[in-house]
């Protein structure tokens, strides 16, 4: 899915980080994390092809990055804008498939039977006609999946997708992701602060510590060793008797 | 003057309706009224309430410098608020973290505008006109223009309209997707310049919130349509004028008042609607 060539991320004349070399196996779920600061949204910007590294080679899904690559659905931070009482949830959903069309031209049936069926595989088909200002964050996040999903992507790129979401809402998300992981056999990487309520679906982490990026997969990452140093807290990992695997704060 | 001589029923109000400049008025304010329902969709989903105004305060001394060097009123508003269309756009997402920059420039703006008309030694009417409008000051020569800038303003928007949403609504996944948000920023701005300065014409530039805003806000009470929105704005719009210049002709009264009272009225009316309807089904309409 992706392939680092010794890339360095810049942003202006600082470097942000350098060094990463490593390979995100195709239709992977992986995290990316990092203490604040540590250049997840420069990486995101990178694989959108909206930031060209400092140094080095990037591939996302065997191309170099490219603005406007139909092959990447891509869900921001923050999603709620402004603009969430003037816009119901299924326009915004018809806006991933129609938004960089110019020209006047109607909505084929064919784009709208596309969007009923997103709504519908996402569990978003209940409230599509209401205006996103009306939506709860959890349902909010659906919507921006969907958006994200209509263009029949190849792998999907979150940016923090569980913020702001009590605890039923993430494990609902994660599951909707694990879904559409595995019945679309499509990757996707997301930025996440919290590597819980994720470990039981990933498959691996970028991890971007002392100005440098990794890759490795999820047994490697959740060590306490490096999420230790990773977060500058004494960190945990318990495995339960059921093999559940989580971390908390020594 | 007392009150009951200054407002006085005109019972000849049906053939000052039928005279010529009447005629002018109401054309010139069915354009412009439609112009502002166009863009107001827009100015609200991009959170540009603020830079409307601010553009009708920029246009201010335009217009009285241009009364100053004696050229085309309207020429000087269109020229300012094209110019700080495009700087405000330039400035892009930073302008609406930038108010107090903004408000200063304004307050410098107006200042220059004020100096502008004292010193071109104008009537008290032109400045006032500027400020609060007058659709029966429009001479007929002006709907040509304002005929053209909504020819203009129609073509731009139906060319643009989803990556200008999209763009509005989601920069961050616009951008992703390819669509140049700064450009199609830019270009909104130079719209609403057109706009600004042909609504001043008819509020002014101190009541520009009442026929810019006001009927798109009042249509969102009822639905989020987008293209619904833009058609049921631009219908408050020419109501407004249309009602406003019927009741100036009664009473031989400036229009601004009665056609900004109208707006008020009918998005007092809207907000009820949308209790009614909230109360009656919580969800909204599906398709």
């Amino acid at each position: 899915m992706l392939d680092f060539d010794n890339v360095s991320a810049v942003r202006g004349t600082t470097t942000i980080w350098s060094d990463g070399t490593f390979t995100v196996p195709t239709g992977a779920v992986a995290g990316v994390i990092g203490p604040n600061g540590s250049g997840k949204t420069t990486l995101l910007m990178m694989i959108l092809g909206l930031l060209r590294p400092g140094s080095g080679t990037i591939k996302v899904l065997g191309q170099v990055p490219q603005r406007g690559d139909s092959r990447i659905g891509y869900v921001p931070q923050n999603y709620a804008s402004i603009a969430g009482d003037s816009i119901r949830a299924r326009d915004m959903v018809l806006l991933g498939l129609t938004g960089a069309t110019y020209g006047m031209r109607r909505t084929s049936r064919e784009q709208h039977a596309r969007v009923d069926q997103i709504l519908g595989e996402v569990g978003a088909a209940d409230f599509a006609g209401r205006r996103m200002s009306q939506l709860s964050g959890g349902q909010q996040q659906r919507v921006a999946i969907a958006q994200a999903l209509v263009s029949n992507p190849q792998m999907l790129l979150l940016d923090e997708p569980l913020a702001n979401l009590d605890v039923r809402n993430q494990q609902e998300i994660v599951a909707l992701l694990a879904r559409i992981n595995t019945e679309r056999g499509i990757g996707i990487l997301l930025v996440v602060h919290d590597l819980n309520p994720l470990l039981s679906v990933l498959d691996g982490a970028i991890y971007l510590l002392d100005g440098h990026a990794h890759y490795d997969s999820v047994d490697e990452v959740v060590s306490e060793e490096l999420l230790t140093h990773l977060y500058g807290t004494a960190i945990k990992v318990v495995r339960t008797a059921q093999g559940d695997l989580f971390t908390r704060s020594a | 003057m007392h009150l009951a001589t200054a407002v006085q029923f005109q019972s000849n109000w049906v053939e000052i309706l039928a005279s010529p400049f009447m005629r002018t008025a109401f054309i010139a304010g069915v354009l412009v009224a439609v112009a502002s329902g166009l863009i107001g969709y827009f100015v609200i989903v991009r959170g540009s309430m603020f830079a409307s105004h601010a553009l009708a305060h920029i246009g201010f001394p335009g217009a009285t410098g241009a009364a100053l060097v004696g050229t085309s009123v309207f020429a000087g508003l269109v020229a300012f608020t094209v110019v700080g269309a495009v700087a405000i756009g330039l400035l892009g997402k930073r302008a609406n973290d930038r108010e107090v920059a903004t408000g200063t420039v304004l307050a410098f703006a107006t200042a220059l505008g004020v100096l502008f008309a004292s010193l071109a030694s104008t009537n008290t009417s032109t400045v006032t006109n500027i400020l609060f409008g007058n659709l029966l000051a429009i001479p007929p020569a002006q709907l040509v223009v304002f005929a053209a800038f909504l020819a203009i303003l129609a073509a731009v928007l139906l060319a643009i309209f989803r990556p200008l949403l999209f763009a509005s609504i989601d920069p961050a996944v616009a951008e992703a997707k390819g669509v140049r948000v700064k450009g199609l920023g830019i270009t909104f701005m130079i719209l609403l310049a057109l706009v600004v300065s042909m609504a001043v014409t008819v509020v002014g530039v101190l009541l520009i919130f009442a026929l810019l805003v006001t009927p798109a806000a009042a249509a969102l009470r009822f639905t989020a349509r987008p293209g619904w929105v833009i058609f049921w704005s631009a219908t408050i719009g020419v109501a407004s004028v249309a009602v406003g210049l019927v009741i100036a002709a009664m009473f031989n009264l400036p229009p601004s008042f009665f056609i900004v009272s109208v707006v008020f009225v009918l998005w007092l009316g809207a907000a009820g609607m949308r209790r009614e309807r909230a109360a009656a089904k919580p969800a909204g309409g599906h398709g």
